[in-house]
């Protein structure tokens, strides 16, 4: 899983409450057999005004022009500024594959829903829950300002704005560690990977079958 | 040290750590995998920059949803119609070629169901961890290996660093002893067992099968068995290693050779659990009071024998079951008190990792041969486990009687199982299938799924509805 540490990113706006994980990736592009390339399709049905289908080349679809993702002063945006209940319905994990894979690195909402929440985290992507009037205070500034930045320092739990203002937020420890250092499940594990070879170093000896590679 | 069971031999020896949670790391000697569990996993890993730890150590092939027509196959991957499962199927192969793991591919003629071919190769051996992202993988167990199904993440997990985190499951014991009828089969054996305990009833426990019924089993009826246990809730089912098993695992292609053979052996002969070993639950049972089992409902643990008819829920004291049963009756289209022999069946599956090796099509063929399959039953066929199984099969001219009976002999895969290609039931249909669950709309949407032995799915196929097997062949046992 990728790091987590410090992050600066332009921050755009998801403006309304209860966005579910339908809205964040629709149904039909579940049937891939990839974590990968979701980012195309992400908010599809708000982004684009057409159906999108699997596998499709989205260069060429109609874009809402309404839609503030679609807006140049947002591109490359790495955090989301977003409301209540952010990521109900689904436990898809393609939710949080489809934000990571669009290139969003932290979502910033009052509350998130507790499924997605826990998706987050063993995708490398940081929410980070703030009171919903600071959250209210970031979303004007951004709209005021193009070209807004929040800089996210894990290490610090801070949520710094352009003007130097900061805030602080809550993160339970074993994930914040997790995060700081990339590591998932695998991560875990390997951190014994030594272990894993003595292991092995001494079964080769007891047991040596076991280690005949299939051809 | 004190006397310890077959699990307990099997988890120490694979102890890599403990950890302060009550967790441990397991090392995993063998990995299956098939196509659609394992796609996610191989991303997972790419996008960490992690390869397989040890990438011969992983036996891949194709079998959920590949076609099982020769007109399909045919052309091997570019044949298969669906183009989801193609897309499947291609990664598989792709994922495979790239980071070197041992594939059978669609048109080799090992391929074959993942629980099939572990055992047929050898790549499946007693004293082994195997894990599969599949829930029966317990179908090993009857190695002596402690076996078990796993998810999409911990098939990346395995992959990534051989291991497992896994909880010590308690230990249960289910004996069998006595002598079967010759018309018992090992199938009508667990389906017993799970009418017994309930689905639920191996739930958190590793279950070991024992007593003169086991001892007396055919490695694939024992494989049967295990492959039933995570339908009694048991995540591993096994069975003690004696000569039956060092017999079948002797000259299989990957098994060892040489002194390492002797080795083996000596080390597997003491995979058995020692006088005195502590089990957490024993249940026991006679063989001689096994008939032949037939599933009436929703649920593998609602089963009869053949000579009984549909229970009547309202015979039922507990609430939540007889609500169960009333709407399991309603599912399949069955009345209380109706005989088992009643149910007029559509279709016949005799196929799946439950019942797809060469004995179940020998004990079919021995059923079948001779008869014709009744008009009434649209469509049976017989989809061997593996391309190997099929070639014996072909061999002993097998595939002829089944032909000659106008029953279909397919190419080896799932099928009908899980209904994941285009071998289905239709809404409402009857079936006799072989296969491990009847859940509803598991063989299609709508499908009734009966759960039999092969024998008895040949009978019905023959008669239309459900016999005794001893009808069809005079009194003889098939
Ligand atoms: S035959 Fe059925 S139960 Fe067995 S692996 Fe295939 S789908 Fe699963």
């Amino acid at each position: 899983m990728k790091s987590f540490t410090k992050i600066t990113g332009i921050a755009a706006p998801m403006d309304r409450a209860n966005v579910d994980t339908d809205m964040i990736i629709p149904k039909q592009f579940l049937k891939s057999i990839k974590r990968t390339g979701f980012g195309k399709n992400l908010f599809d049905e708000l982004r684009y005004l057409d159906e999108g289908q699997p596998d499709q080349d989205c260069s060429g679809r109609p874009l809402n022009p309404e839609f503030p993702l679609n807006f140049p002063r947002y591109r490359n945006a790495k955090v989301l500024l977003a409301r209540e209940n952010f990521g109900c319905g689904s436990s898809r994990e393609h939710a949080p594959w489809a934000l990571d894979d669009y290139g969003f690195r932290c979502i910033i909402a009052p509350s998130f829903a507790e499924i997605f929440y826990n998706n987050c985290f063993k995708n490398g992507l940081l929410p980070i829950v703030l009171d919903a009037d600071i959250v209210d205070r970031l979303f004007k500034e951004m709209y005021a300002q193009e070209g807004y930045e929040l800089t996210i320092d894990l290490e610090a739990q801070t949520v710094k704005t352009p003007s130097g203002e900061t805030f602080e937020f809550e993160i339970d420890e074993f994930r914040k560690h997790c995060l700081l250092n990339g590591l998932d499940d695998i991560g875990l594990t390997l951190e014994h990977e030594d272990a894993i070879k003595a292991y092995e170093a001494q079964r080769r000896q007891e047991a040596p079958w076991l280690f005949d590679g299939l051809r | 040290m004190s006397a310890r069971t077959l699990y307990d031999k099997l988890w120490d020896a694979h102890l890599v750590q403990k950890r302060d949670d009550g967790s441990a790391l397991i090392y995993i000697d063998r990995h299956i995998i098939h196509e659609v569990t394992s796609p996610q996993a191989f991303e997972g890993l790419r996008l960490a920059g992690r390869k397989p730890w040890r990438a011969d150590s992983i036996l891949a092939t194709p079998d959920h949803n590949v076609p099982t027509t020769l007109k399909e196959r045919a052309s091997g991957v570019s044949g298969i119609q669906d183009p989801v499962s193609l897309i499947q199927v291609k990664t598989l192969d792709d994922n495979c070629d790239e980071y070197g793991i041992t594939e059978y591919k669609i048109n080799d003629q090992r391929q074959g169901i993942v629980h099939v071919i572990g055992p047929e190769s050898g790549a499946s051996l007693p004293g082994m961890t195997i894990v599969c992202g599949d829930s029966h993988t317990a179908t090993n167990g009857a190695l002596g290996a402690l076996a078990h199904g796993i998810g999409t993440s911990e098939v990346e997990h395995v992959m990534a660093t051989q291991c497992l985190v896994a909880k010590k499951m308690k230990n249960m014991l289910i004996r069998v002893d006595g002598q079967l009828r010759p018309d018992v089969t090992s199938k009508d054996v667990v389906l017993a067992i799970i009418a017994k305990i309930g689905t639920a009833g191996g739930t958190g426990y590793a279950v070991e099968f024992g007593g003169d019924v086991f001892r007396n089993m055919s490695m694939e009826g024992r494989m049967t068995v295990c492959n039933m246990a995570i339908e009694a809730g048991a995540r591993a089912g096994m069975v003690a290693v004696d000569q039956t098993t060092i017999d079948y695992v002797e000259g299989r292609p990957y098994a060892p050779k040489g002194e390492n053979w002797e080795k083996a052996v000596q080390a597997w002969r003491d995979l058995k659990s020692d006088d005195g070993a502590h089990f957490d639950r024993v249940v026991e049972m006679r063989g001689e009071d096994i008939k032949p089992q037939v599933s009436w409902g929703t649920s593998p643990e609602m089963v009869v024998s053949i000579d009984d008819n549909v229970p009547d829920p309202e015979a039922e004291q507990d609430a939540v079951k007889r609500e169960s049963m009333k709407r399991a009756l309603q599912y399949m289209g069955l009345s209380a008190g109706q005989p088992m022999r009643s149910i007029q069946l559509d279709r016949v599956f005799i196929g799946s990792c439950t019942n797809s090796r060469i004995e179940d099509i020998r004990a079919a063929a021995a059923v079948v041969r001779g008869h014709r399959k009744a008009d009434s039953v649209k469509e049976a066929i017989v989809v061997p486990g593996s391309g190997s199984v099929k070639a014996q099969a072909e061999r002993e001219g097998l595939d002829k009687i089944f032909i000659e009976a106008g029953i279909e002999w397919r190419e080896p895969g799932c099928s009908m199982c899980l209904a994941m290609n285009a071998d289905k039931l239709g809404a409402g249909e009857h079936c006799a299938s072989t296969s491990n669950r009847n859940f509803e709309g598991r063989q299609g949407y709508g499908g009734r799924t009966h759960l039999v032995s092969p024998a008895m799915a040949a009978a019905a196929a023959i008669a239309g509805h459900f016999v005794d097997v001893r009808e069809i062949t005079g009194g003889q046992a098939a």
